[in-house]
């Protein structure tokens, strides 16, 4: 079935889904903060235009209430808490630099064939409209495990994790037409604390590591027991040296 | 008011108001009143459902069965305990200057709305409720792990949320499938298609097995990176020993538990639609092999909370397997272990924490002589730990000798893996017990102010547990196997 057979809603559905996928792939690229909030901002605003056209597809209420959280949460308020808290941090021109960037991006592109393999055994159930981008869902949300695992500083993996919770998000809807009201609210709220909270970290993870990055992480480390910090000066040597 | 509107509504209040009046010397008190309340109305909740069966609340919100209730009793028990240990715990840290009026002010409040979110999760009737507050119970609990403020508790800390941030959203994900499974066999036009009675029902009728069984994947990963099953559990250990003594307790007596009764439920669905064993192989798989590894981790720790946290993923490897053979006998054996391992962690942790304040570290190494200083505290930490490793007379003997009995009916080779495990795990723990219970104590270590009464409460349940398990709760036990395993075990 090509996509000119489809109806004018459904192609704009696709499309503008196919975009926000595209914006995942930006993210995995962009090394500098501000762009890579913009770019998540952009990727809310793609995520609830789906929305809305699934609702006017649908002729169904529910996938509204899902675009406005999204809306409100992943283009409004989270955006502009990072925002505001990356220039308290004075880290809005920071850029971490990408050691592989050709096999991430790679690796984002083998992610989404997986996608598609994985929503292969289970999209000819659906009877949606929106049934052919479940796999798009998937993707995005896989993307942001990977954006996540492979980005060593906090904001990114905020960023990360976010966009992870937005692709599940997307899931509901476009599989379901969005989970129950009150599952859908509860969520909400939750990301919402946890992008508060992410606010609180930023700040305790500078005043005692100096930065955001959290590759130099290594106190607890298995390897690396007992702790270094903890062990008063002289002492090993002394048990070595009996 | 229902008794469960009690149970529910009363930590939350009390959440709401410590956070008010949390840093009063007042407070450490509220706290245990509001332990207390809460208890009184879950045993009470409990002893209402063993004589008329299973609740339903009024919307079909809230669903108290068998296997819930005897967890929200349990919850509410070790919650209050807890709470009693950690008002002269908390004193002591406010007097080494350790902890400031703002954060004891945090610590009080989001204690009991831990309690809360943990109870919501287990009385809930709505999958999609239950992640929201699996969820609120790490957002609750991230900021205790780093009370201390230390480099290592943000660390550990940030570790906990994004680790099990992750993880968790799999299980969101796989709540969503389940939704879409359920949702094409119903149609589109009910908002009730989340409730787990609904979803049980129609499970018999098959759902798609293709989407039930990627669903289960994704919680598994996601609920067992709240059990801490390997090798989802590197955020466990760092969040135990970082945290203050009393979040350890209930992180491991209680969050553990509340993670793998998600587990078990949605493995209740599966195994409804399935009609594999699939998801039971998978789980005890896991289940093993968390089992064995924390046995060998336990060798090489320094830390003593580290080490305790490790016999815990040990334990939960060992009940996710049990639940996993899914035969009565096993599933009725996992049952009283998790009972048993959360009385008897939570007292390890409560006498663990007087330790670590007498010897002024937690490094196992520099903690010696506990019973010369303050045999309380050395009898407690002995005594606790021959009842995790197993050994007659007390409860986990039981559980494990049952767990360990249906192995050798279900799959007789796995029995070897088994016994090695808690061979390994028994030496782990005892290579290093003795010196710090026995040793020569460093000059000038003073005994605390400690509060041994939880301690003793909680090894004479599980002692009273080994001898002989009362008539009423080995009846409430079988009522909730049957549910589980579809038999009884008797």
């Amino acid at each position: 079935m090509g996509i000119g057979s489809l109806e004018l809603y459904s192609q704009a559905i696709i499309l503008f889904s196919a975009l926000a996928l595209f914006t995942s792939f930006i993210m995995l690229a962009q090394a500098r903060m501000m762009p890579l909030i913009f770019t998540f901002a952009w990727q809310g605003l793609l995520l609830a235009v789906v929305s809305v056209l699934v609702a006017i597809v649908s002729e169904h209420p529910h996938p509204y209430v899902s675009a406005a959280l999204t809306f409100t949460l992943k283009v409004v308020v989270i955006p502009w808490l990072l925002y505001r808290l990356s220039v308290q941090l004075d880290m809005q021109y920071d850029a971490e630099p990408i050691t592989h960037p050709t096999l991430l991006l790679l690796g984002g592109a083998g992610l989404v064939l997986f996608s598609y393999f994985v929503a292969q055994s289970i999209v000819h159930l659906s009877g949606l409209a929106t049934r052919n981008i479940i796999a798009v869902s998937i993707a995005i949300e896989l993307l942001g495990m990977l954006l996540m695992c492979a980005r060593k500083s906090a904001v990114a993996q905020v960023i990360g994790f976010m966009s992870m919770e937005s692709g599940i998000f997307f899931a509901a809807v476009v599989s379901t037409y969005g989970m129950p009201l009150i599952v859908e609210l509860g969520v909400a709220f939750d990301i919402l604390v946890a992008a508060v909270l992410f606010g609180v970290f930023f700040f305790h993870l500078r005043d005692s590591f100096g930065s955001l990055d959290v590759g130099q992480f290594n106190r607890l480390s298995e390897a690396s027991q007992p702790m270094p910090a903890r062990e008063a000066p002289g002492t090993a040597v002394t048990e070595q040296h009996p | 008011m229902t008794l469960l509107d009690i149970t529910l509504l009363t930590p939350l209040v009390g959440g709401l108001l410590l956070a008010l009046i949390g840093h009063r010397p007042l407070g450490g008190w509220v706290n245990v009143a509001v332990g207390a309340v809460t208890f009184g109305a879950a045993f009470a909740m409990a002893l209402e459902v063993f004589e008329h069966g299973p609740q339903l609340s009024g919307g079909r919100m809230f669903y108290i069965d068998a296997f819930n209730v005897y967890l929200v009793a349990l919850t509410a028990f070790v919650g209050m305990t807890t709470s009693i240990f950690s008002r002269p715990y908390m004193r002591h840290e406010v007097e080494r200057g350790r902890v400031s009026d703002r954060r004891l002010r945090l610590y009080h409040s989001m204690y009991q709305c831990f309690l809360f979110s943990m109870l919501l999760a287990l009385s809930t009737n709505n999958l999609g409720v239950l992640w929201v507050a699996m969820e609120a119970a790490t957002l609750t609990t991230v900021l205790l792990v780093s009370l201390y403020r230390t480099p290592e508790s943000i660390e550990a800390a940030w570790k906990y949320f994004i680790l099990c941030g992750v993880g968790i959203a799999q299980a969101l994900f796989g709540t969503v499938l389940i939704y879409f499974a359920a949702e094409t066999k119903l149609g589109g036009d009910r908002d009730d298609t989340l409730l787990w009675t609904v979803l049980h029902d129609v499970a018999g009728g098959g759902l798609d097995p293709a989407v039930i069984t990627l669903a289960f994947v994704f919680l598994l990963v996601g609920y067992g990176t709240k059990v801490g099953l390997v090798p989802l559990h590197n955020w466990l250990p760092d969040a135990h020993s970082e945290g203050p003594t009393p979040m350890s307790a209930v992180l491991s007596g209680l969050l553990l538990n509340v993670a793998l009764y998600a587990l078990v439920r949605v493995k209740m669905l599966v195994d409804a639609s399935l009609h594999t064993n699939l998801a039971g192989q998978l789980m005890m798989g896991f289940g093993l092999l968390s089992f064995t590894v924390a046995g060998l981790f336990l060798h090489r720790q320094h830390d003593v909370k580290r080490m305790f946290s490790y016999s815990s993923i040990e334990h939960m490897g060992l009940i996710t397997f049990g639940f996993g053979i899914g035969a009565p006998l096993a599933t009725f054996g996992a049952l009283l272990h998790m009972t048993v391992h959360s009385l008897t962690k939570s007292a390890i942790f409560i006498t663990v924490g007087h330790a670590c304040q007498l010897a002024g570290t937690q490094r196992i190494d520099q903690i010696r002589g506990l019973i010369r200083t303050q045999p309380a505290i050395g009898w407690g930490l002995l005594l606790g730990t021959i009842a995790i490793a197993g050994f007659p007379p007390f409860g986990v003997f039981i559980s494990e000798f049952l767990l360990l009995m249906a192995t050798m009916k279900t799959w007789p080779w796995l029995t070897i893996p088994l016994l090695v495990g808690f061979g390994v795990a028994f030496a782990g723990l005892f290579r290093h017990l003795q010196r710090m219970v026995f040793g020569e104590p460093p000059p000038g270590q003073k005994p605390v102010a400690a509060n041994m009464l939880p301690v003793v409460v909680h090894l004479l349940l599980v002692l009273w547990l080994g001898l002989a398990i009362p008539g009423f709760l080995s009846r409430w036990f079988e009522q909730a196997t049957v549910l589980i395993s579809g038999a009884s075990p008797l």
